[in-house]
């Protein structure tokens, strides 16, 4: 190897550690600074809360076991709103691909509903199905489900038609284009709209949660800021940060395995 | 011998909101078994619409097409069919690929199995049994798409410009060998090219069509005075350029 290449590659690893100590100091630095206004008064630790305070409140929850009853209660309903979000949107891109009349029909409706803000269709939801996890389930299905059928039924569309042709001279049937070269061919769109779609299911879930739940991260956060007890908050907005990079880490390994 | 196919009169027609497009008109013609037809004509002429019938993917509106097994009745016939590009799929193997037709008409026997493994190993492609379409060059590409095609036992080749996606040098290159294939696995072929050159080269018949909608204007039949027949040595015939005049005045 070269000096210069050697040099190089020594500056670019110096560039990525100086990248990674920066990241470590921001952090650091924001909770320093959070810490010691709270400390010093500068802010009122009631209403803000304080690392200190955050840490506290999780370990009292952590020894009466109720942040792990929260936590999973929100990553149960969206593990289900995801799964359902996939498979309806996926099912229903099928449909739409196979009846270019059932497709004609229904796109003005489906571009209406992936435009309308579906928060506003929660609090209908919940008086239709009560106030239980159900209706939480269906409200984040609703935030993150007609985005994904247009999405991926436009990838369907989309199709190279000379590989569709090439199928039909094999002397394949409908079946055969859609399972040999439609959802292949759209793999990679399906998996990057689970990417967008983990992360809509958790809004969808807090949304949901906040109208409706009596437990999950979403009930504690709308408790929480009713009670004053700003320290729920604080350590749910927390959990959360480090839930959606989970979820979004899942969905990546999935990638990985897949394609 | 009987033709192993029969045109008689066919026309078609496509329809759009905006009107009604005659692409064929009035397609008459036959194919000898085991010959070589080319089919030239000037681009967008509907010479892909005359496949797409023959292949059964479209029906004629007029006339009807007819196909001879035996010298006897007219029955069904298998057609395989080459498209433009060679169209593997990326996300199968070479294998995988030329498999394809087989799955899709439910017959992935392990006799055809043995089949496309042979062809594959007689056409240079055994080593690449398990690489991925991107990892292979043009020519091969070409040659695996024709392999998928013959593992079916097609009675009748359909080639819809098979070379046009070639560079020129691997365009000629790949002529040669899926003629030689062809040839090798005596079956009928069927070319369709705005190549009049290509036409020459590797049809024993060539048939002339005309502007949209595609009549026939005229049929050559090619003789060359060439010891062994291939596309690159039918070029260097003497005939050669007298028939490729006789055509381009067609075409023009």
């Amino acid at each position: 190897m070269s000096a210069i290449q050697m040099h190089y590659l020594k500056q670019m690893k110096r560039l990525k550690y100086k990248i990674t100590l920066a990241r470590i100091l921001l952090f650091a630095g924001f909770i320093t600074l959070w810490e010691v206004a709270a400390y010093t008064g500068w802010i009122d630790d009631f209403i803000f809360s304080s690392p200190s305070r955050i840490i506290k409140t999780l370990f009292a929850m952590i020894s009466d076991g109720s942040i792990f009853y929260h936590t999973a209660v929100t990553v149960a309903e969206t593990g289900i709103s995801f799964a359902l979000i996939v498979l309806l949107g996926v099912g229903t891109a099928i449909l739409l691909w196979s009846s270019k009349t059932i497709s004609a029909v229904l796109e003005p409706y489906l571009v209406l509903l992936n435009s309308l803000p579906k928060s506003a269709l929660a609090p209908m939801i919940i008086v239709w199905l009560g106030n239980n996890a159900k209706a939480i389930i269906v409200t984040a299905i609703s935030v993150g489900v007609f985005g994904t059928i247009l999405n991926i039924y436009t990838s369907f569309a989309e199709t190279d038609s000379d590989k569709i042709l090439l199928i039909q001279t094999l002397g394949g049937s409908r079946k055969n284009i859609l399972t040999k070269v439609v959802l292949p061919a759209s793999l990679k769109t399906i998996i990057s709209n689970m990417k967008v779609n983990i992360g809509l299911s958790l809004v969808g879930v807090i949304i949901g949660e906040f109208l409706a739940a009596k437990a999950g991260l979403g009930y504690l956060i709308i408790y929480g800021s009713q009670v004053f007890k700003m320290d729920w908050v604080a350590m749910s907005i927390v959990i959360l940060c480090i839930l959606s990079v989970i979820l979004f880490k899942i969905v990546d390994f999935i990638e990985k395995i897949v394609l | 011998m009987n033709p192993v196919l029969t045109l008689d009169h066919v026309s078609y027609s496509y329809h759009t909101p905006s009107g009604e497009t005659p692409a064929l008109k009035d397609v008459s013609f036959s194919v000898r078994p085991g010959s070589f037809t080319s089919i030239a004509g000037p681009s967008g002429c509907g010479k892909s619409t005359l496949l797409s019938l023959i292949a059964g993917l479209i029906a004629p509106e007029k006339g009807c097409i007819r196909f001879y097994k035996s010298d006897a009745m007219p029955a069904a016939a298998r057609i395989g069919y080459m498209l433009q590009h060679d169209t593997l799929l990326e996300w199968r193997t070479i294998y995988k690929n030329i498999l394809l037709g087989l799955e899709v008409t439910h017959q992935c026997t392990e006799q055809k199995k043995r089949l496309a493994a042979d062809m594959m190993h007689d056409y240079g492609l055994a080593s690449f049994k398990n690489a991925h379409p991107s990892e292979l060059s043009g020519g091969m590409r070409q040659r695996a798409a024709l392999i998928r095609t013959l593992v079916l036992e097609p009675d009748i080749l359909l080639l819809d410009e098979p070379f046009s996606a070639l560079d020129y040098q691997t365009r000629l290159e790949v002529s040669d060998d899926i003629f030689r294939i062809i040839k090798e696995q005596e079956k009928t072929a069927l070319l369709v090219t705005h190549d009049i050159s290509e036409a020459i080269a590797m049809g024993e018949q060539v048939i002339v069509l005309s502007s949209r909608p595609a009549g026939i204007k005229n049929v050559f039949d090619i003789h060359l005075s060439v010891d062994k027949r291939t596309p690159f040595s039918s070029r260097t015939a003497p005939e050669f350029s007298a028939y490729f005049h006789q055509i381009w005045k067609e075409l023009s």
